[in-house]
Order: C-alpha cells, then structure tokens, then sequence
C-alpha cells in the first residue's frame, strides 16, 4: 500500500517535470523592460496589472539605471528601455520616447524654519557648501546641515543635473541611503535641508518653493515648477503587437489610474 | 555486531560531511569575493586603493583608506565602553548576584540580543541622533552615535559569554581562595578572573566581530560621509555601510571595487582574529591536564 502511493507520487512528479520541461510556458509572450531604478517601481506596478488581464504575456522589470536602459534599447536587447532623465539628440537616434509622466523633486527643510522660497541659485550654494547658515537666507542663527543621497541614487543624479551646474554637493554632506531616512533626518533637525521626490513628501518636512512656486501636481505637470524629471520609456523600431498593446493600456484609463496611485504627474 | 559497525562508519562519515560542509560554504564565499574583488585592484591597484582618500564612483576614484579609518574608529571606540560595562555585569551575574535576580538579569540580556539591527538604527535615528546634536552641536550623525548604538549591541554577546567562562571556573579554586582568608572580591579579582580570561577574551572577539560587521544600524546613524574623522563627533563611513548603500547600482569597476572592499574587510577581521587568538594562547591557564 505505502509502496504503490509512492509509486504513484514518483510517477506524478516525473510526468509534472517532463511536462515543464518540454514545455517551458510555450504560449507566453515576453516583454522585457530594463532601465532606471527610479521608474522600476511603477513599471512593476503596469505590468503586473497589465498581466493580471493577459495572463498569456511575462513581462520581466529590471533596474539597473538610465544608462543601462539607454544602452540596452539601442542595442535592441530588451523591448522597452526605462529613464528618468531627458535623452540627448545623440541618444535619441532611432530611439522612440515615450513619457508616461513626470515626477518632481522635493527640497526640505524642518517644519520649524522659517525659510520657506529659495532660488535654485540659492539651493545650489547650499548644497555646494557656500552658504552656511540660514541667517544668511533670512532665517533663523543656525548651521545649516546638508542632507543627501549615495552616489547612484537616481533622485541625486535627478537633482545634480538640475541644481548643481558644474558645482558638486560638498564632500562632508551627510548621506542617507533612503528616502524615509532623509526625510526622518530632516524632520528631526531644525538645521537640516534635504531633497526628496514628491510622491514620497509628508507633512513630516516643509517642502520650500523654488523660485516662488510651489511643488504640485498641477505645477510639476504644467512645467511651472523647475525640479522635476521625466519618467521615460524608449523603444526602437517597429513594435510587436503585444508590445503596441502594453503600451496603449498605459495610456488607458486603467494605465493612468496606476500611475497616478504612485503619485506621479501622468501626460 | 557488523550492523553496528556499518552504523558507526556511517554516523562518522555523516559528521564529517556536515563539517566539510560548513568548510566548504566558507570557501565558496572567499573565492567569489576575491574573484569579483581583485579586478579592482589589478585595474586601480592595491595601494592606491588601501590608501587613496577619495571615494568618489562618478570619477573613478575608488579609496577606502578613510573607510578603514572609520570602522576601525567605531569598533574601538565601542569597544571600550562596552568591555568594561560588559565584563563587570557578567562578573555580577556570575560571582556576586542571588539566584533570583540572576533569574531575571538573564533573560533580559538575552532580549537584548534578540532586537533586530533595524531596531536600533531606527532609535538612534530619532532619540540618540537628536539628543547628540542638541548636546554636542554639529549634525548628531557621528562616530560617537554609532559607537553608541553597536555598543548596546555587542553587550550580550559579551556578558553570556564572559559570564559563562566565569561560571565554568571549578569551585575548588574559589574554596581555596576563600580557605585562605581572601575576601569575596580577591578572590574574584585574583582567582576566578584570571582564570576566565581565555573565555573572556572569546568573548570580546566575538563582540568585536559583531561590531565591525554591523551594517544597517550604524548607516542611520554614522552620517556615511568619507572622510577621517577629527572628533568623534565627525560623522563618518564604514566598510560595511559602504558595500550595503552602493551595491544596488554598482556596476563595472565600481561593482568590482566593493567587492574590493569587501576584501579588505575580510583581512582587518583575520588580523584582529589573529592578534586576539594569540593573547588568547598566552594567557590560558593550564588546570589538572585541561585548559579553561
């Protein structure tokens, strides 16, 4: 009796093998989606929506930079190529652009400090280490303590090549590696000033308008509020109709709902 | 009677095989750090990258001098506050304490080694960080706050261990000493102490390794900035930070110049292993045949 059940599990588990094996989900269509790691989690959250309705289509997300997603999408690796950054003439060479939204960036300061507009000038002296102190902004007589990302972080690349010009955030800026630890940071020092992007803001920080205006959807959508960068996706050549298909549902109602849920500006 | 036999050789040959096991994962995890890390020497070379001060990816430059300087700071520093803490407690609760309030001393010890790292980063974070800048002024991420924190950290290791080699001195040497006239605390101090040392030291090993290992916690509170501190209230970077916030978007030289610094983690913890292996032989203690 023991002896037969066994024999009869072995022989289910052979024939489950043998099966996946010859027939490694033959029916599936692949999508493979490669780029910045700022755009890698809402590209998670489209597709696996998008393949809860189709489940006849694997769609892979991987991070790895812009860069990588410029680069991968040129070389015809993968089908769909993330950025959070504008491409240049040069890269955009048979490359097709497709925004599906914008995402501002933040700059925080302690609900306590009474600075609350700055110029990008103003920010880029802070955080280059040229202005000290907030009285020198109008504020209060304290230190002023930088905050900032780890080099990599896709909202530090985002804020040094709007902010910082050919200047660099100063060497001895503290580095938090997340966006809840700068703003905890933020939140818990008088003196500090941080960035974050704007789907992660809270009520725990003061967010400071740039150049008189405010950080919203309205005005990071309408192109009012200076630091913001594209979420981008690239593809080259002719799409596959899986792929046209993808990309029409992002655009969709369902699409945009997802993209909105993740607080970003859609187009 | 051969029954038993093929037993006892299959029992042997089990154990050997779990223990070469264990061995080999070690291995394992040695050659694939040196393999992903030497590119970066060959490419950067050793001493520049021993000894080079600027960390600094976006160009290329990749020094983990003052990243050495760093965790050695915080362990140290750690250290010395932890030790003396550590080892009077486990003194107390081996020699000194009654049994009822040893009752409760241990568990509670023992808790504190079971709170997860994040924990105490995250108390730092919004007690102990705050607290530093108000009192000490400057950012309140430094070398001190982290030192405060594995400091907690690395007191039960400490304190089992220590309490335990205490506890394994034979109670004839404490009759002796006390058959001799010596008080309670002389006999401790010149008795059962010295006696312990080898476990004690263990003990401080094991601590240390700890420490300099400790990741998650120190990044909330030691502020990650690259730079050889002058006070210990600079903030500073450790090795292990280093590797835990630039592995997600390393790649090339870089991924291979954290892995660089993987390495030279692994030899700072191999010659502090040696250094505290041989104060270990120089003091044991040699009783009826055995060693303590």
């Amino acid at each position: 009796m023991d002896s037969k059940l066994k024999v009869v599990i072995i022989i289910f588990l052979v024939v489950g093998f043998v099966y996946f094996v010859i027939n490694p989900g033959s029916t599936y269509e692949r999508i493979d989606i490669v780029g910045s790691t700022s755009v890698q989690p809402l590209a998670e959250k489209l597709a696996n929506a998008f393949m809860e309705n189709r489940p006849d289509i694997r769609i892979n997300v991987q991070g790895g930079g812009s860069g990588m997603g410029i680069r991968s999408t040129q070389q015809g690796i993968v089908d769909i190529g993330m950025s959070s950054k504008e491409l240049s003439s040069d890269e955009k060479k048979d490359i097709t652009v497709i925004e599906i939204g914008k995402e501002g960036i933040v700059v925080g300061v302690n609900n306590k400090n009474n600075v609350f507009d700055l110029t990008i000038e103003q920010i880029r002296d802070i955080f280059n280490g040229k202005i000290k102190n907030w009285k020198e902004l109008g504020g209060p007589d304290l230190e002023i303590h930088v905050i900032t990302r780890e080099e990599g972080s896709g909202t530090r690349s985002a804020f040094e090549s709007i902010v910082m010009g050919d200047t660099e955030i100063k060497s001895d800026a503290v580095v938090q590696s997340s966006t809840e630890s700068v703003k905890q940071s933020v939140a818990s020092d008088p003196g500090a000033i941080g960035f974050v992007s704007l789907a992660h803001m809270s009520n725990d920080i003061k967010a400071l308008l740039v150049e008189g205006v405010e950080p919203s959807d309205v005005t990071v959508a309408n192109g009012e509020y200076l630091l913001q960068r594209p979420f981008l996706f690239l593809v080259k050549g002719e799409n596959t109709p899986v792929l046209q298909e993808f990309l029409d549902w992002i655009k969709s109602p369902a699409g945009i709902k997802i993209i909105k849920n993740e607080n970003i500006v859609p187009n | 009677m051969d029954k038993n036999r093929i037993n006892e050789f299959l029992i042997e040959k089990g154990l050997f095989i779990t223990a070469i096991f264990s061995i080999m994962v070690i291995f394992v995890i040695i050659l694939f750090i040196l393999m992903e890390g030497l590119p970066a020497f060959e490419e950067y070379g050793f001493f520049n990258f021993l000894f080079g001060l600027a960390w600094s990816p976006n160009h290329g430059e990749y020094g983990v001098f003052a990243m050495i300087i760093g965790s050695l700071c915080v362990t140290l520093l750690s250290l010395l506050m932890a030790v003396p803490l550590s080892l009077l407690c486990a003194i107390f609760m081996a020699e000194v304490a009654p049994n009822n309030i040893r009752k409760i001393l241990k568990p509670v010890v023992e808790t504190l080694s079971g709170i997860p790292s994040v924990v105490y980063g995250f108390f730092g974070l919004i007690v102990l960080v705050p607290f530093l800048r108000e009192s000490f002024g400057g950012t309140g991420f430094s070398m001190f706050a982290a030192s405060l924190i594995l400091t907690v950290m690395v007191l039960p290791t400490i304190i089992s261990i220590s309490q335990d080699s205490l506890r394994a001195v034979p109670h004839e040497y404490r009759e002796a000493s006390f058959g001799l006239g010596a008080t309670n605390w002389q006999t401790i101090k010149n008795i059962v102490f010295p006696a312990a040392l080898p476990g004690i030291v263990t003990a401080i090993i094991l601590g240390m390794g700890r420490a300099i290992g400790e990741t998650l916690a120190v990044i909330m509170v030691v502020g990650n900035v690259v730079q050889i501190p002058s006070s210990i209230f600079d903030p500073v970077r450790t090795l292990t930070a280093n590797i835990a916030i630039e592995m997600g978007y390393a790649t090339g030289l870089h991924y291979n110049a954290l892995f660089g610094t993987a390495i030279v983690l692994f030899l700072i913890i191999m010659i502090l292993l040696l250094v505290a292996n041989y104060i270990r032989y120089k003091y044991k203690v040699d009783i009826g045949g055995g060693y303590l």
